[in-house]
């Protein structure tokens, strides 16, 4: 190896790096979306390092349903502190009640949906014309076809198939007055990627990425927290496990694994090892149906 | 562990998904569920068959089609390396998103089924790759069970290849005779194909040699940003965001800014918030100059001593991507890396019919031609010819009411 070369995590961090500052440069009010979960905090990440010594060109955005983890919103609003950003958090809960929206019922009744109508609002009313999200290609099959610059319609939705040509690495990220688009820049990273990332740049995750016990129930294989979130059946059995999550979304649709990885070395060994993806072993709503991600994109969800 | 980005491109008919199947689902990198619910969806599932195409083809209407539309991205890694790949569609129809695909690639690998030889297709996305420069070229000869693994019939699939390789200047081509469906030199090589004396494709595409193709003399550094905290501490900072997208650049190095040929030295460069004493392609860097001069997003940095060329003059082979007809006289705007401007089409010279490269007249252009035009630009612009410098010779147009991408330049 010459002096010259590059890891692929420094290709990756270059590449995420040179598409933040096309979101500067192109965009007026660009957007970062934060969730607390271990991709957006890479993002926050490669964004200091896009633009320090200068303060970030946009908020950070939450869009808060209500059945978040605790300690995913403590490690947000301790982020926010930490680094001198501005962080914008809007409510599910408020977008209910001002819009008489329906929650759904059910066991797992799942804000997520839900989510799409505060998302749409919060752009509305801040006038965002550029969305940063960390979503992944290798999430999801309808993700892998989704472009970096990814146009939306004033009604937040993705049409696949009339995605714009994106070549070279030149964004063409012109719209019309009230579209918007959805930026992403790990596109091109894995779920270990990430990992290995995380772990080369000692960045802190919250809790409950790492092994820890906690009250669930088995659903159909899964393992759902116990929380005010979820109804239980007379026939659902509380169990303490010593669980991890791997990815950070609603109480009520992320499942966590049995693990007793502590740190991330542990992590990426278990990641290397298993034989489910990321979405298939944790999200409850991807399941369904085939195209349950298709469908929630063309609807503006992320 | 580095990085390769390659493209396939083809049909299901050719194996392209076997054969991405293959070497996804042999490097660990389809999991359980995933195969699952294709199996699921296998339309063969009573004969045990799964349809490895329902791995790539992501969306619903390609699903119901059983067609690639667009391309999608997949990845895997080994030990060794990192793998992007640009999974593309190969009908005609679908040209421009096998540019796309082709466009950030290191390598391609070409399809040719063994019992049909180099026909219509492999030409096409020959041509392609070779308008495209990528680097390099694996000629995948498939389906050799289908022709009992006939040493015979692929080296005559050779000679011809060679005949297609040398008339498009292709630099670097590698041949491979394999079996998608049964694993034949993908990963492992085989006992059925023993006179074959070169590597399995996984071995090959872990061996290609990337760090090469990356241009170290000639540094260009494209403005993205201006970074001015303007703080009681930092009252003076001004520094400029941008990636070093060739060549290396250190400090105290005299430097010229386009379009507008100032000049300056480098004063201090920045590296993930360090002070380094150089940076190279493809770093991400923030450069400070001796000299406060005006110097705005979309202008490149370059060295003095090796300029690209500026003009509003551009002879570009362009494809072209939209549904609506490209004219003499229209007008776009041109972005190249982090530049926009204004520009007209002045003259189409010729269509080339990417199945034969014949040169053909043409007044217009429609869907997926690839044209050769001249163009004029509202202001000069500093670039370098697509054929030398992939990183600074590709520029896109867009439609100005629009807002679409239309067309993919080539700068030559």
């Amino acid at each position: 190896m010459s002096k010259y070369s590059l890891d692929y995590l420094d290709h990756l961090e270059s590449e995420a790096i040179h598409i933040f500052r096309e979101v500067a440069g192109q965009f007026e009010r660009p957007a970062l979306l934060f969730s607390g979960g271990k991709d957006s905090i890479t993002l926050v990440q490669l964004a200091l390092k896009a633009f320090r010594p200068g303060k970030f060109p946009f908020p950070l955005v939450h869009i808060d349903t209500g059945h978040n983890f605790p300690e995913a919103l403590k490690y947000r609003d301790e982020l926010a502190e930490k680094i001198g950003e501005k962080l914008i958090v809007r409510n599910v809960e408020d977008t209910i009640k001002s819009k008489n929206l329906t929650e759904p019922k059910g066991k797992f009744a799942s804000r997520n949906a839900l989510q799409t109508f505060t998302l749409l609002d919060t752009i509305e009313e801040f006038g965002f014309d550029a969305c940063i999200g960390g979503a992944r290609r290798d999430e999801e099959k309808a993700r892998a076809k989704e472009r970096i610059f990814s146009v939306r319609d004033e009604f937040g939705q993705w049409d696949p198939k009339l995605q714009r040509p994106e070549l070279w690495n030149t964004y063409n990220g012109r719209i019309t007055k009230g579209e918007n688009v959805r930026v992403f820049p790990i596109s091109n990273w894995t779920e270990l990627d990430v990992w290995n990332y995380i772990r080369r740049e000692k960045i802190e995750l919250p809790s409950i990425y790492f092994s820890h016990e906690r009250e669930v129930i088995d659903h159909e294989g899964q393992l759902v927290a116990v929380s005010d979130f979820i109804k239980l059946d007379a026939a659902d059995k509380v169990l303490k496990k010593n669980v991890r999550y791997r990815t950070v979304g609603d109480m009520t649709c992320t499942a966590a694994v049995e693990s007793h990885a502590s740190n991330i070395d542990d992590i990426i060994s278990e990641i290397t090892a298993t034989k489910t993806s990321e979405r298939g072993e944790t999200r409850i709503d991807d399941k369904v149906s085939e195209a349950a991600m298709e469908d929630r994109k063309k609807n503006g969800y992320f | 562990m580095d990085l390769l980005r390659f493209i396939t491109a083809g049909s299901v008919d050719d194996g392209k998904s076997t054969l991405i199947g293959r070497l996804l689902y042999d490097s660990k990198s389809i999991m359980i569920d995933q195969l699952e619910a294709i199996e699921k969806q296998s339309k063969n599932k009573e004969q045990g068959e799964i349809d490895l195409a329902l791995l790539t083809d992501g969306l619903r209407a390609e699903r119901e089609q059983g067609i690639t539309i667009d391309v999608a991205y997949k990845y895997f890694s080994t030990p060794k390396r990192k793998f992007i790949i640009a999974d593309a569609p190969g009908h005609i129809q679908y040209t421009r998103n096998m540019v796309t695909g082709a466009s950030t690639a290191d390598l391609a690998i070409i399809l040719v089924d063994a019992r049909n030889g180099v026909v219509e297709q492999t030409r096409r996305h020959s041509i392609i790759a070779s308008l495209l420069n990528i680097p390099h070229v694996v000629v995948a000869i498939n389906k050799m069970d289908l022709v009992n693994y006939s040493q015979d019939i692929y080296n005559n699939i050779v000679i011809d290849y060679a005949d297609v390789a040398k008339s498009l200047g292709l630099k670097d081509v590698t041949y491979i005779p394999i079996s998608a469906v049964f694993g034949d030199n993908i990963v492992e090589k085989s006992p059925k194909l023993a006179w074959y004396e070169g590597p399995s494709l996984l071995h090959l595409l872990e061996s290609v040699e990337v760090d090469k193709d990356t241009n170290l003399t000639d540094p260009r550094f494209p403005v993205q940003y201006v970074i001015r905290p303007q703080t009681d501490d930092l009252h003076d900072y001004r520094g400029y965001a941008g990636k070093v997208i060739s060549g290396i650049y250190r400090k105290g190095d005299a430097v010229t800014v386009l379009p507008s040929g100032r000049t300056s030295k480098i004063q201090k460069i920045e590296h993930n918030g360090i002070e380094v004493d150089e940076v190279f392609a493809p770093q991400s860097a923030i450069l400070h100059l001796e000299d406060d001069i005006d110097i705005s997003r979309g202008d490149v940095i370059a060295k003095s001593d090796n300029l690209p060329k500026t003009t509003q003059e551009l002879d570009v082979v362009l494809c072209w991507m939209d549904n609506k007809p490209l004219t003499t006289g229209s007008k776009y705007l041109l972005q190249i890396n982090s530049r926009v401007v204004k520009s007209v089409i002045k003259e189409i010279e010729y269509k080339l019919d990417v199945n034969t490269l014949q040169k053909m007249d043409a007044t217009a252009a429609s869907l997926n031609d690839v044209i050769k035009v001249k163009i004029k630009t509202a202001s000069p612009i500093p670039y370098d010819s697509y054929n030398d410098l992939r990183e600074n010779g590709g520029a896109i147009l867009i439609d100005e009411t629009s807002h679409v991408t239309v067309g993919a330049c080539m700068i030559q």
